[in-house]
C-alpha cells in the first residue's frame, strides 16, 4: 500500500515538472514584456529608444554596439579610414527577410532616408548629417565623406537601421503602421503588429548570423510596473525588462527566475547655475536675493560634490540599482578617469563653503522630476536633505518633466536633477550637450542649463573631435574630464542599474544601452 | 416631441463648444510641447522649423481660431507624439475600451439589476441584508486594489487568466477587436471584473431603492387588489417604473468608464482610451488632448440625448409633457 501511494506521488512529482517545463522538445518560443510602447515599427521615425530597440529585432545597421557599448561590425564585415574624412565600409554578403540581396544601393537609401521624414520631433537626422558623401564603390562596397575629420561616425551609424529600398520607396511612416515596409536583415521578420499592444514576429531564415534562437518571438507592451512582473511570475512572459525596484528583493529570492543587471549609460547628475550674475532660486537664510550667485564659485560646487553620499543613494534607496560616480562616461568608455572617485566629506564641504564666504551657508531651490528617472523624487529629497545638513538650506520642487522644461525656459532653474545618455561610448558627448558653453551654430550647449562657459576646456574638447587617432583622442579626452573633475560644472550623481528578469532556462546579455530586443535573450545551454 | 428634440441638440452643441475652447486653453499651462517632445540635441534650427510646422510660433488666439476653423472641418489636428491625425491615434485605443465598458456594464446589468429589484421587493429579508452588504463592499473598494488582488489569485496564484494587457487582435471594420477570440476574451475579463464591481454595486443600490418605492404606491397596491398576478406586477408595473432612474445612471456610468477607466487600465497594463489621456498629459500632446475631451464630452452628450428619448418612449409622461409645453 505505502509502496502504491510512493509510486504515485513520485509518479505525480514526474506530471507536474514536465508541466512545469513543457518547452523542452518544442518548438522554442519566447514571450517579452517590455516596458515602452514604440510609437511606430518605421525605424527612422524617431530617435526614441523603445522604437530603435525594436527596430533591432527586424533590422540591421551598419555597426552594432556589444553588451558594454563598444563597436562591432555589424551589416558593415569590416571598415577603413581611407583619409581623414573618408570611411570605407564592406558590406556583408547576406540578403533581407524577402529574399532579396543586401546591397550598397540600400545602405545609402536607408542613411538619405531619415531627412525625407518631416512630420518627427526628434529626428534621427542628427546621426546622418555628418555624413556629406556617399559613394557607391561596387555592390558590396560603400564610402562615406564626412565634414571634416569626425572620429564618432561610427556611434552615428549604429542609430540608423539598414532598410530594403525596394520595400521602403514612397512609404510613408503611416505605411509602416501594416508592417508594409518591415524588410530587413535582422534574426526576425514581422508576423503582425498592433499598436501599444503587441508585436508578433517569426525567424527569418534569411538570417546572416545563423539560425536566430527562438521560433517564435510576442513582444507584449506592459508600462504598469506591477503588471508586467506579475505576467512574468504567472508566466504569461518569459522574460521583461525593467523589473521594479522595489520588488527586486523578493524576486532575487525566487529560485524559478534568474535576474540580470548592467550599468547602464544613463547618469543622473545635478545641474548648478554657475554662469549667471545672480541665479533665481538662491538667496540667504532671511530669503533676501544675493548679489553675487555662489554656484559660480568653485568652492561651492566642490562643496555640493562633497555633501552628497552617494553610496547610501544608492544602498538605501536605489536598491544597488546605481553606480555612484563622479565621472561622466563608464569606466570601458573613453574619457573615463580611475582618479575621479565619489567622496562624502560634509565636514570638508562646511569648510569650502566657510572659505567660500558662506559660513552660515544659503538657501536654495533643488528642482527634480518625480516621473521620468527610477525614484528621482526620493533620490532628489535625500539630497535636498544632504545638502541641508552642510548649510545649504534647500528647498525641493519635485514636478514633472514637462515643467521643468518650461521653468527652464523662463529661466527659472538654479539647480536641477536630470539624467543624461552617452550612447557614443565617449565623453565629448555629455559633454557637449551638458557642459559646452552655448553655441547654437556647432549644436554645442543645447542643455546647458547651469550656464558654464569655460573656452579652453570647449578647445580641448574641439580638438579631440578632430583626432583621428584613437590614442590620442582618448587622451585628450582624459585631459577635458581632468577639468570637469576639478571645476565641477556640473555634479555626477550615479549611472543607473537597467535590470531584467527572465524564467529559469533563459540566458539574458544585459546592455548598457538600455536596448531590450529578442536578441538578447537565449535558450540557457 | 421635435422641439424636444431639437433643444437638446443645440444644448448638446453649446457644452461641447464650451468644453473645447476650456480645454484648448488649458492645455497651455500644461507647458511647452516643443521642450518636452524634442530631442535635446536636436539642431536649433530643426528646433524652429518644428515649432513654426506645429503652429506653435503663432498667437494663442491665433492658434485657437485655427483650431476652431479645421474642427469644423473635422480636422482636430496631428498628434505630436505619433503624428498622425489625433482621431485617428483615439480611435485605434477606443476598441480596446469600448470591449471593457461593454462587457462590464453588460455584467452589471445581468448581475446588478435582478440582484437590486429582489432585494427592494423583499426589503426586510436576510436576503435584502446580504446583497446590500455585499454591495457596500463593491462600492468602497478602490478599482487599484480590487485589481492587484485579482492579478495576484487568478494570474499569479492559480494561473487561470492573463495578468494583463490585451489579447491578440482580429481586424473588423478597420479596428482591431480582441473578444473575438476566446484567448481575447480572458484578457478583458479581469479588468472588466474590477470595473464590474463597482458598476453592480451601484446599480443594485438604486435598483433597490428605486424598487421599493414604486413597491409603495397605490397603482401597485390596487393592481393587488384587482388580483393581478404576482409575477405580471413585477415583470410589468414594478420593473417598467423603476427601471428609470437605473436608464439614467447606467448611461452614465458607459461614458464614465469609456473616458476615464485610467486605474484600471494602468493597473492591467491595458491599452484603452484613459491611457492615451495620461500619457498624453504626460508627453503635452495637446491635439490628442483636444481631441480625447472632444470626443469624451461627445459622447456624454450623445448618451445623455440616448437616455433622454429612452425616457420619453418609456415614460409617457415625459413625452406628453415635454410636447405640451
Amino acid at each position: 500500500m505505502g509502496n502504491i501511494l510512493k509510486q504515485t506521488i513520485s509518479a505525480l512529482a514526474l506530471f507536474g515538472a514536465l508541466a512545469a517545463y513543457p518547452a523542452t522538445g518544442q518548438a522554442a518560443d519566447l514571450k517579452l514584456g517590455l516596458m515602452a510602447p514604440a510609437t511606430t515599427l518605421d525605424p527612422h521615425f524617431t530617435n526614441a529608444g523603445q522604437n530603435l530597440a525594436l527596430a533591432t529585432n527586424f533590422f540591421d545597421t551598419l555597426v552594432r554596439t556589444d553588451t558594454d557599448g563598444k563597436f562591432v561590425p555589424g551589416l558593415a564585415e569590416s571598415w577603413r579610414i581611407v583619409d581623414d574624412e573618408t570611411w570605407e565600409f564592406k558590406l556583408r554578403d547576406t540578403t533581407f527577410s524577402d529574399g532579396s540581396p543586401l546591397t550598397a544601393e540600400d545602405v545609402v537609401w536607408s542613411i538619405e532616408r531619415p531627412a525625407t521624414i518631416t512630420s518627427s520631433t526628434a529626428s534621427l537626422t542628427i546621426y546622418t548629417k555628418a555624413i556629406i558623401g556617399k559613394e557607391i564603390v561596387d555592390d558590396h562596397t560603400v564610402r562615406l565623406k564626412t565634414k571634416g575629420p569626425y572620429p564618432l561616425l561610427l556611434p552615428d551609424l549604429s542609430n540608423i537601421a539598414i532598410v530594403s529600398k525596394n520595400a521602403t520607396q514612397g512609404l510613408l511612416t503611416e505605411d509602416f503602421r501594416t508592417g508594409k515596409g518591415v524588410v530587413g536583415t535582422g534574426p526576425y521578420k514581422l508576423v503582425s503588429y498592433d499598436p501599444e499592444n503587441r508585436v508578433v514576429m517569426e525567424a527569418n531564415e534569411h538570417f546572416w548570423g545563423g539560425k536566430p534562437d527562438w521560433d517564435n518571438v510576442e513582444i507584449r507592451f506592459l508600462p504598469n510596473d506591477s503588471a508586467r512582473l506579475s505576467a512574468l511570475l504567472s508566466g504569461n512572459v518569459d522574460a521583461i525588462e525593467n523589473v521594479p525596484s522595489s520588488d527586486i528583493a523578493s524576486l532575487r529570492e525566487n529560485k524559478d527566475f534568474t535576474i540580470s543587471e548592467k550599468t547602464s549609460y544613463r547618469f543622473v547628475f545635478l545641474f548648478l547655475d554657475s554662469g549667471r550674475e545672480t541665479t533665481p532660486g538662491i538667496t540667504d537664510n532671511d530669503g533676501n536675493p544675493l548679489t553675487v550667485n555662489p554656484l559660480s564659485d568653485v568652492r561651492v560646487r566642490q562643496a555640493v560634490n562633497l555633501a552628497i553620499d552617494r553610496e547610501a543613494i544608492s544602498a538605501r534607496l536605489m536598491e544597488g540599482l546605481a553606480l555612484p560616480t563622479t565621472n561622466i562616461v563608464l569606466k570601458s568608455m573613453d574619457g573615463y578617469l580611475d582618479t575621479l572617485t565619489p567622496t562624502y566629506d560634509p565636514e570638508r564641504a562646511k569648510a569650502l563653503l566657510a572659505e567660500a564666504g558662506y559660513p552660515e551657508g544659503f538657501h536654495l531651490n533643488l528642482l527634480a522630476t518625480n516621473n521620468r528617472l527610477m525614484n528621482d523624487a526620493k533620490v532628489s529629497q535625500a539630497i535636498a536633505q544632504m545638502l541641508t545638513r552642510v548649510g545649504i538650506r534647500t528647498t525641493l520642487d519635485s514636478v514633472p518633466f514637462s515643467v521643468i522644461t518650461t521653468r527652464y525656459s523662463q529661466g527659472d532653474v538654479s539647480t536641477a536633477m536630470m539624467s543624461w545618455p552617452v550612447p557614443t561610448s565617449e565623453a565629448s558627448f555629455p559633454f557637449r550637450a551638458l557642459i559646452a558653453c552655448p553655441d547654437k551654430e556647432r549644436g554645442w550647449g543645447l542643455v546647458n542649463w547651469g550656464h558654464y562657459c569655460n573656452p579652453e576646456l570647449d578647445s580641448t574638447m574641439a580638438k579631440a573631435l578632430t583626432l583621428m587617432d584613437q590614442g590620442e583622442r582618448t587622451k585628450t579626452l582624459e585631459d577635458a574630464v581632468r577639468i570637469i573633475g576639478s571645476d565641477v560644472p556640473i555634479v555626477p550623481l550615479y549611472f543607473q542599474v537597467s535590470t531584467w528578469a527572465a524564467r529559469n532556462g533563459i540566458d539574458i546579455a544585459a546592455r548598457s544601452d538600455e536596448r531590450t530586443s529578442a536578441r538578447i535573450f537565449t535558450p540557457a545551454k | 416631441m421635435i422641439s424636444f428634440l431639437l433643444r437638446r441638440v443645440l444644448g448638446g452643441f453649446a457644452v461641447l463648444y464650451v468644453t473645447v475652447t476650456l480645454v484648448f486653453f488649458s492645455v497651455f499651462v500644461l507647458g511647452n510641447p516643443v521642450d518636452v517632445l524634442m530631442s535635446n540635441t536636436t539642431d536649433p534650427a530643426e528646433r524652429e522649423a518644428a515649432i513654426i510646422r506645429l503652429g506653435l510660433d503663432r498667437p494663442v488666439l491665433e492658434q485657437y481660431f485655427h483650431f476652431l476653423w479645421n474642427a469644423a472641418h473635422g480636422d482636430l489636428g496631428n498628434s505630436f507624439v505619433y503624428g498622425k491625425p489625433a482621431m485617428s491615434v483615439i480611435f485605434e485605443r477606443l476598441p480596446a475600451t469600448l470591449e471593457l465598458a461593454i462587457i462590464a456594464i453588460i455584467a452589471s446589468i445581468l448581475i446588478g439589476i435582478p440582484l437590486g429589484l429582489t432585494a427592494g421587493l423583499k426589503h426586510r429579508s436576510a436576503f435584502n441584508k446580504i446583497v446590500m452588504t455585499g454591495s457596500i463592499f463593491g462600492f468602497s473598494l478602490p478599482y487599484f486594489w480590487v485589481g492587484l488582488m485579482l492579478i495576484s489569485v487568478f494570474a499569479v496564484q492559480l494561473h487561470w487568466l492573463p495578468s494583463g494587457g490585451r489579447g491578440p487582435t482580429t481586424s473588423f471594420l478597420g479596428l482591431n477587436w480582441s473578444i473575438t477570440s476566446l484567448e481575447g476574451l480572458t484578457y478583458v475579463l479581469l479588468p472588466a471584473v474590477t470595473l464590474a464591481l463597482y458598476k453592480i454595486s451601484l446599480i443594485i443600490r438604486i435598483s433597490e431603492t428605486s424598487a421599493r418605492n414604486v413597491n409603495r404606491q397605490d397603482y401597485i397596491r390596487t393592481a393587488h387588489a384587482r388580483g393581478v398576478p404576482p409575477a405580471r406586477i413585477v415583470a410589468v408595473h414594478i420593473l417598467k417604473n423603476a427601471i428609470l432612474p437605473v436608464i439614467t445612471v447606467l448611461g452614465i456610468e458607459f461614458g464614465t468608464i469609456i473616458a476615464y477607466s485610467v486605474s484600471v487600465e494602468t493597473v492591467f497594463s491595458y491599452p484603452g482610451m484613459g491611457k492615451l489621456l495620461i500619457d498624453s498629459v504626460i508627453n503635452t500632446d495637446r491635439p490628442v488632448i483636444i481631441a480625447y475631451v472632444c470626443m469624451t464630452s461627445f459622447i456624454f452628450v450623445t448618451t445623455n440625448f440616448l437616455v433622454d428619448l429612452l425616457y420619453a418612449i418609456l415614460d409617457p409622461r415625459i413625452r406628453h409633457s415635454v410636447s405640451g409645453a
